[in-house]
C-alpha cells in the first residue's frame, strides 16, 4: 500500500512538472507547425511571464491581500483564485504581446530567408531578453509573491500534494481544453491548422497568413507565460536565466511528441516531466537535466518524427 | 544488345500511395531511351529509384547484372550512373570550373592527407584534374566562363553545365531529367544535338525524361510510357505515336469511347 | 618536402623565435595585452575550426564548447597526474625541453580525445539536418558539461586546478597556424571542394558521387580536434577550470565569431574573432570615459547584450557577415511552402 502511495506521489510530482513543460512545449510546436521554425527565444517568454507576475503583483496586492492567507477555506477560495487568476491572465496577455512583437520585429523580415538565419536571430533574441532582464532587474534571484496559500491538500491521507501542484495541474487542464476549443472550433484555429499544412494554398484561399502567424505566436506565448506564473507559485524563486533549461526540455518534449503536433506536445511534456521525476526518485538528482538531452538524442536517432508526428519527405 | 540498366518489376510505395507499380525497363549499352508520361506519372520517381534516392519497395534495379538496391546514391554514381535534375541543382556558391571539378572527387586518387602535405603526387593529380575539367568545359563551350559563378550563367548554359558536371563522374549511363524544360525552340534543337553528341562522343547510354514530344521522338530509339505509375506502352517513337493508350493518357477519352 | 609545408614550418620557426626572445618581455611589461593576445589566439582556433563545420560544410553545430571542455579537462588531468613522470623520464623537472615535450603530448592527447568525441557525436548527429542538428549538438554539448559536472575525478562543480601554465605565444600561435593551415589546405583542393558541395546541395553532391556523410563527419572530427587543443591551451592559461565555462553561451560566442566573419571565409572569421575579442575590452575602457553617460556604462560592459543585438541586426541586414558569400547561404534550408 505504501508502495502504491509512493508511486502515486511521484506520479503527481511528475504530472505537475510535466504540465509546465507541456504548456511551454505547445508554444514550440504551434510555431513550428505554422512556420517550420524553432523559436529559440520561447523559453525566455516563460521567464518573462514569471517576471510579469512579479512586477504586477504589488499593484493588486493590497486589494487581493496576497500572502495574507494561510490556507484555503470554502469562504476565501473564490477570492484567492480570482486574485491569482487575474495576475495570470494579465501576465499571459503581456507575454502574448511580447511574442507578437518579437515575431513582427525579428522574425517576419526573415521569412523568405534561409531557416538558418532566423534560427540565429532567435538565439540573438533569447540572449537579448535574458541579459536585458538581468541588466534592468538584476541577476540575483527574486522572490515571487505568494499568490495562493501553499500547503498540503487536506483529506488525501498519506499522499502529499501541494495546493500549488494542484493549481498547476488544474490550470493546465483548463488551458489545454481552451486551446483545443480554439484550435478545433474557431475560424482562427482552422486557419492555423490549414497554414501548418500548406501556406500557399492558405493565402490563396483568402487567409491573411501574417495575422494567423501573429495569433499563433500570441497563443503560444500566452501559454508559456501561464507556465511561468504557475511554476512560480510552486517554486517562488525567479531569475533571468530560468527559461533556459525548461525551455530546452520543453523543446525536447515537443520533438518527443512529434513537432507540429499539439496533443503530441502535451504528451511529450508529461513524459519528460515524469521521467525527470523518476530519475530524481531513484536517487540520481544530479542527472535530472541530462535525462531530457538523452531522450532528445534517442528520439532524433531512432524516430525523428516523434511519437505522434508524421514523416515529411524532401521532394527531390 | 545486352542490358546495361534493368529495372525488374519495380514498385515503390510512399505510405498509402503507390507511385510506381511493377515497372520493368531495360536500357542497353549506347542506347538513347526515353521515359515519358503525363505529369505525376512517376518518371522522376523512377529516376530517384535508379539513383538510390528512394529504394524500391519491391523489385530490383540492376546495372550490368549487378543489383543496386539499397546502395546509397554516391555509391550508385560510383558504379557509373550520373544524373541531372528537373530543377537545376548546381553548386551555387561554386564557380563553373569548381562545379565540374567537384565531380571529379569520385575518381580521386589522393585523400585529405595529401591535401595537407601537398606533395608531388598531389600537385600532379590536381594538375591533371584541372586539365581534364578545362577540356570538358571546352567541348561544351563553357571554358571562357570558367571562373564565373554558376548562378550568373544564362539558363541554357546552366543546364549544359549540369550535364558537363554529370559527365565528369565518368558515367556509363546518364539520366537526364527534363533537360528541355524552359527552353526556346532553338535551344531545344541545340539540346537535341548536344545529347546525341554526348552519347556518341562519350560512348554512354542515356535515359531521358522529357515532356517535349519533339525532343523525345526526335532522338530516342526507344520510349517507355508511364501513366499513374504503371507502364502503358513501350516501343519505337513511331509505335508510341500511334498507340491508343498513350493518346488516351495524354489527351483523355477519345470520341470513340463515348458510346 | 612540399612548398606549402615549408612555408608552414618557416612560420612556426618565426613563432618560436618570437616566443623565445620576446615572451618574457611582453608578458611582464604588457601583461594586459599579453593576456588578450593569448585569448585571441585561442578564440581564433575555436572559430576557424568551427568554420570548417558551420561555414564550409554548412552544418550548424552549437556544441563546440563541449569539445573544448574535453580537451581542457583531458590536458589538465594529464598535467596534474602524469606530467611529473614524463617530465622526470625525459629530462628532469627543470628542463624546459622536457616540460614542453610533455605539454606537446598533452595538447595532442587533448586534441585526439576531443576528435574521438567529435566522431562519436558526429556519426549519429549528422543524420539530422538544420534546426534539429543545432539542437542535437547543443544537447551533446550540455551532456558533456553535465557529465563533467558530476565527475569527481575532474573536480565536478568545485572546479579543477591545473598544474603548470605552459601556454605561451609559441604554443598558442603555433596552433593557430597549424589550424588555419589544415582548414585552408583541406578546403582548397579538389577533395576539399566536396565540403562545399555538401553545404550547397547535399542531394546533388551525392548524385556526383560524393559521400556527404563522410565529409560531414570529417569536418566535425577535425573541428573537434582543434577545439580540444584550444581547450588545452585555455586550461594551461587560466590554470583553473569549471564546467560553467564550457556551457552553451561559450558555444554561442564561437558561433557569433563565425557568423560575423562570414561563414566559409577563414580570413573573415579570423578578423571577426580578433575584433570581437578586443571589442569588450574597448567598450569597457570606453565606458569609463566621459563620453558615456553613467546610465549606459553597465550596458556597454554587458558583452552578451551587445552580442545578441549584433546577431539580430546582422541577420536582418547582412547575413553573410563581413566576408561571406551572400549566395552561399541562400538555398540552404529553404522553407517548404513559403508565403
Amino acid at each position: 500500500m505504501d508502495r502504491l502511495i509512493e508511486i502515486a506521489q511521484q506520479l503527481v510530482n511528475g504530472v505537475s512538472l510535466g504540465s509546465i513543460y507541456a504548456l511551454i512545449a505547445l508554444g514550440y510546436t504551434m510555431v513550428y507547425g505554422v512556420l517550420r521554425f524553432i523559436n529559440f527565444a520561447h523559453g525566455d517568454i516563460y521567464m518573462l511571464g514569471a517576471y510579469s507576475g512579479f512586477l504586477l503583483a504589488p499593484f493588486f496586492s493590497h486589494f487581493f491581500r496576497f500572502g495574507e492567507f494561510d490556507t484555503f477555506t470554502p469562504q476565501n477560495t473564490l477570492f484567492i483564485l480570482s486574485g491569482a487568476g487575474l495576475i495570470m491572465v494579465l501576465s499571459m496577455a503581456i507575454c502574448a504581446v511580447i511574442g507578437v512583437l518579437i515575431e513582427r520585429i525579428a522574425y517576419r523580415p526573415l521569412r523568405q530567408r534561409p531557416r538558418l538565419n532566423v534560427l540565429i536571430t532567435a538565439i540573438g533574441v533569447s540572449l537579448f531578453l535574458q541579459n536585458m532582464t538581468q541588466y534592468r532587474l538584476g541577476a540575483e534571484p527574486k522572490a515571487f509573491p505568494q499568490l495562493i496559500p501553499v500547503h498540503v491538500v487536506e483529506g488525501l491521507g498519506n499522499l502529499t500534494i501541494l495546493t500549488s501542484q494542484l493549481a498547476i495541474i488544474v490550470a493546465t487542464i483548463l488551458l489545454l481544453f481552451l486551446l483545443r476549443l480554439i484550435v478545433m472550433k474557431t475560424k482562427m484555429g482552422m486557419a492555423m491548422r490549414a497554414l501548418s499544412l500548406n501556406p500557399t494554398a492558405c493565402s490563396l484561399m483568402g487567409v491573411n497568413n501574417d495575422v494567423v502567424i501573429s495569433f499563433t505566436f500570441a497563443l503560444g506565448s500566452a501559454l508559456a507565460g501561464a507556465a511561468g506564473i504557475l511554476v512560480s507559485m510552486d517554486s517562488p524563486s525567479i531569475n533571468p536565466l530560468m527559461g533556459n533549461l525548461p525551455g530546452i526540455k520543453a523543446f525536447v518534449a515537443a520533438v518527443l511528441g512529434g513537432i507540429g503536433n499539439i496533443p503530441g506536445a502535451a504528451l511529450g511534456g508529461l513524459i519528460i516531466g515524469i521521467l525527470e521525476t523518476l530519475v530524481i526518485a531513484v536517487g540520481f538528482p544530479q542527472w535530472r537535466d541530462g535525462i531530457a538531452f538523452a531522450v532528445l538524442i534517442v528520439i532524433l536517432l531512432f524516430k525523428p518524427t516523434g511519437i505522434l508526428g508524421k514523416f515529411e519527405r524532401e521532394k527531390v | 544488345m545486352e542490358d546495361l540498366l534493368r529495372l525488374d518489376k519495380c514498385t515503390i510505395r510512399f505510405g498509402g500511395l503507390t507511385a510506381v507499380a511493377n515497372f520493368t525497363m531495360e536500357v542497353g549499352r549506347r542506347e538513347l531511351v526515353g521515359l515519358i508520361g503525363p505529369n505525376g506519372a512517376g518518371k522522376t520517381t523512377v529516376f530517384n529509384m535508379v539513383t538510390g534516392v528512394y529504394p524500391p519497395t519491391e523489385g530490383d534495379v540492376l546495372l550490368g547484372g549487378e543489383p543496386l538496391n539499397g546502395l546509397k546514391p554516391y555509391a550508385i554514381t560510383g558504379k557509373g550512373i550520373a544524373r541531372t535534375f528537373q530543377n537545376i541543382r548546381l553548386f551555387i556558391s561554386l564557380s563553373v570550373f569548381d562545379n565540374v571539378r567537384a565531380a571529379f572527387n569520385l575518381h580521386l586518387e589522393h585523400g585529405p592527407m595529401h591535401a595537407l602535405t601537398r606533395g608531388r603526387a598531389f600537385s600532379k593529380e590536381e594538375c591533371e584534374i584541372e586539365n581534364r575539367t578545362l577540356e570538358l568545359l571546352k567541348i561544351f563551350n563553357l571554358d571562357r566562363h570558367r571562373d564565373v559563378m554558376c548562378k550568373s550563367l544564362p539558363y541554357g548554359d546552366q543546364r549544359r553545365l549540369e550535364i558537363v558536371r554529370a559527365l565528369a563522374t565518368k558515367p556509363k549511363l546518364l539520366l537526364l531529367d527534363e533537360p528541355a524544360a524552359g527552353m526556346t525552340p532553338t535551344e531545344k534543337s541545340n539540346l537535341m544535338r548536344l545529347i546525341e553528341f554526348v552519347q556518341e562522343t562519350f560512348d554512354i547510354s542515356v535515359l531521358l525524361v522529357e515532356h517535349d514530344m519533339r525532343v523525345v521522338m526526335g532522338i530516342c530509339k526507344r520510349i517507355y510510357v508511364l501513366d499513374h505509375g504503371v507502364a502503358i506502352a513501350e516501343g519505337t517513337p513511331e509505335e508510341i505515336r500511334r498507340d491508343p493508350k498513350v493518346i488516351e493518357a495524354y489527351l483523355g477519352e477519345g470520341p470513340a469511347d463515348r458510346e | 618536402m612540399s612548398r606549402a609545408l615549408l612555408i608552414l614550418f618557416a612560420a612556426l620557426l618565426v613563432c618560436l623565435s618570437v616566443s623565445i626572445f620576446g615572451e618574457n618581455f611582453i608578458a611582464s611589461r604588457y601583461a594586459y595585452y599579453y593576456d588578450i593576445l593569448i585569448t585571441i589566439g585561442i578564440n581564433v582556433i575555436l572559430a576557424a575550426s568551427l568554420n570548417l563545420v558551420n561555414g564550409y560544410t554548412g552544418q550548424f553545430s552549437l556544441g563546440h564548447a563541449g569539445f573544448m571542455a574535453i580537451g581542457a579537462y583531458t590536458s589538465a588531468s594529464w598535467s596534474n597526474h602524469l606530467d611529473p613522470y614524463i617530465v622526470g623520464w625525459i629530462g628532469g623537472a627543470g628542463s624546459p625541453f622536457a616540460t614542453n615535450v610533455a605539454f606537446l603530448i598533452s595538447l595532442l592527447l587533448a586534441g585526439i580525445l576531443a576528435g574521438i568525441a567529435g566522431f562519436a557525436v558526429g556519426v549519429p548527429s549528422l543524420r539530422v539536418k538544420g534546426d534539429y542538428l543545432a539542437i542535437v549538438t547543443l544537447g551533446f554539448g550540455e551532456i558533456i558539461r553535465v557529465t563533467i559536472l558530476n565527475t569527481d575525478f575532474v573536480g565536478a562543480s568545485r572546479g579543477l586546478s591545473v598544474a603548470g601554465s605552459y601556454t605561451n605565444l609559441f604554443w598558442t600561435y603555433g596552433s593557430v597556424l597549424v589550424c588555419i593551415y589544415v582548414v585552408l589546405g583541406l578546403v582548397h583542393s579538389t577533395y576539399g571542394r566536396g565540403f562545399l558541395t555538401v553545404r550547397d546541395d547535399e542531394v546533388a553532391a551525392e548524385a556526383m558521387g560524393i559521400n556527404t556523410t563522410k565529409y560531414k563527419v570529417m569536418a566535425f572530427v577535425v573541428a573537434s580536434f582543434f577545439a580540444g587543443i584550444a581547450g588545452a591551451l585555455y586550461a594551461h592559461f587560466k590554470a583553473f577550470l569549471t564546467p560553467e565555462g564550457f556551457n552553451f553561451f561559450r558555444s554561442v560566442d564561437v558561433v557569433v565569431f563565425v557568423i560575423l566573419g562570414g561563414m566559409g571565409s577563414t580570413i573573415g572569421v579570423v578578423l571577426a574573432t580578433v575584433m570581437l575579442t578586443i571589442l569588450p575590452e574597448l567598450l569597457r575602457a570606453l565606458s569609463h570615459t566621459q563620453f558615456v553617460p553613467p546610465a549606459y556604462q553597465g550596458l556597454l560592459e554587458n558583452r552578451l547584450i551587445l552580442y545578441s543585438l549584433l546577431l539580430i541586426i546582422l541577420m536582418l541586414t547582412r547575413p553573410q557577415g563581413l566576408f561571406g558569400d551572400p549566395g552561399a547561404i541562400r538555398k540552404r534550408f529553404t522553407r517548404p511552402g513559403g508565403n
